[in-house]
């Protein structure tokens, strides 16, 4: 059972619709205790860092989080929830991220205050990018912030203006920073290769 | 520049797909997630769905069907028509939907759009803009372009940008369905108007012009309806047409 954090932001359907595609069966999370009945963790996420901090913060599901990936579970963050792994971000410089990656978020470069739409992502062939294809392949990027592309943990890089962080992995924690749920066959393969690395 | 997105637009009207000229003259054209499955075979980067039923019904066929295509197809979807409220845009992302376009709902409550950036984010909430040439200007006009608000479309993007708006959709009423090339002035004025992608619609009818609204309107995405829903051109022609003009598409 996939677990998706459901902190009251954000789109989750679409995430929650491409598991189901993928023959998972998932449950959305909106309380510390729940975390206890599932295999693996989702934290998706839209919007603003300082409003989502916020939110993991007052429903203990911050705590709860940082205990589960200190336990070594499985745990993806999406775009935001990517972020969010990191100690804090530009966008809401007073909020506290989750802190797993100590680096923080900073604006894209683009001719664009927001980067949307498909840029190639450049990999060091981590097991996540087995099976796809293309040597650069593209995925779907929706997000004003991102963490630098030299931070410690980066599988895998993507350029708007500049370059940026597109994945991390450290262990069982994972972030992607472009939107695997909405980036056809090539992201559905990279869930489905992050559910075989854990046996989700 | 970033990669330039060709985005395939159903209009749907009782679970049919529409198209009509100057918005007015509805022809069928298909079905919605029959023709949602071939322009994502063909490389779309994302679909726009637009329901320009008026009716309750037709609002809820087109939920029914977003429930269906976000099922089996996984590229971003936006879904617009009769749209006024927080509530209506939470039952389309709920459907399935990425993004939700607003058209009449902000110009009659700007504040619209600022409560649906807070609650969904600004990425989720475009702005569809209908604008009629009038004479140097354009205004931006409401109910598929029947009536005028007085509006200065520019100002009014300008407008929705401050209110958290994510992207614009730019449709010019004059050119709608006409083949005769974009209104390239209006593309480039809001282009760069606005610090958010910019989608260019309405007139469009060769590969030429397509590629006219990316260079010289500077838009963000193109926007197609009927000529990929008549078959004179597909979604992989023209992302190679593209490529081929040295702009940059996902394959």
């Amino acid at each position: 059972m996939v677990g998706i954090i459901d902190y009251g932001a954000g789109n989750l359907y679409s995430v929650r619709k491409a598991f189901h595609y993928l023959g998972m069966k998932t449950t959305l999370i909106s309380r510390a205790e729940e975390l206890e009945k599932v295999g693996a963790v989702i934290l998706p996420g839209v919007g603003a860092f300082g409003e989502a901090a916020h939110r993991l913060e007052i429903t203990g599901l911050r705590k709860a989080i940082q205990l589960w990936m200190n336990e070594g579970g499985p745990f993806l963050g999406i775009c935001l929830g990517m972020q969010l792994l990191s100690a804090y971000s530009e966008e809401s410089p007073s909020a506290e991220g989750l802190g797993v990656i100590l680096e923080g978020c900073r604006p894209v470069q683009g001719k664009r205050r927001i980067h949307m739409g498909w840029s190639r992502v450049s990999h060091q062939g981590d097991p996540l990018f087995r099976g796809i294809s293309e040597q650069e392949p593209y995925f779907y990027f929706v997000h004003g912030f991102a963490l630098p592309a030299d931070t410690e943990g980066v599988i895998a890089v993507s350029a708007y203006g500049a370059s940026f962080a597109a994945a991390y992995r450290t262990g069982n924690i994972c972030g992607v920073q472009f939107h695997p749920e909405k980036s056809g066959k090539t992201g559905l393969r990279f869930l489905e290769n992050w559910r075989k690395t854990w046996d989700v | 520049m970033g990669c330039v997105r060709v985005i395939p637009c159903l209009d749907v009207n009782n679970g049919r797909v529409v198209k009509g000229v100057g918005f007015e003259n509805l022809k069928e054209k298909g079905d919605p997630l029959l023709m949602a499955r071939q322009y994502e075979e063909q490389g779309a980067d994302e679909l726009v769905f637009l329901d320009v039923g008026a009716t309750v019904e037709s609002r809820k066929m087109t939920l029914m069907l977003l429930e269906k295509i976000s099922s089996e197809i996984f590229i971003p979807l936006t879904a617009g028509g009769g749209i006024s409220s927080e509530e209506d845009m939470r039952s389309v992302l709920r459907a399935g939907a990425d993004k939700v376009s607003l058209c009449s709902a902000a110009l009659r409550d700007p504040e619209l759009i600022r409560r649906g950036a807070a609650v969904f984010g600004s990425q989720c909430i475009v702005i569809s803009i209908d604008a009629r040439r009038n004479g140097e200007r354009w205004h931006a006009c409401t109910h598929g372009g029947k009536r005028d608000t007085g509006i200065d479309a520019i100002d009014w993007g300008r407008r929705c940008r401050e209110l958290g708006a994510g992207e614009v959709l730019l449709n010019s009423i004059d050119r709608d369905g006409t083949q005769n090339g974009y209104d390239l002035e209006l593309i480039r004025a809001m282009s760069e108007a606005v610090d958010i992608p910019v989608i260019a619609s309405g007139g469009a009818g060769t590969l030429e012009q397509l590629l006219d609204g990316v260079i010289r309107g500077a838009a963000d995405a193109v926007l197609l309806a009927s000529l990929l829903h008549d078959g004179r051109l597909t979604v992989k022609e023209v992302k190679e047409y593209f490529r081929k003009k040295g702009v940059d598409v996902p394959c």
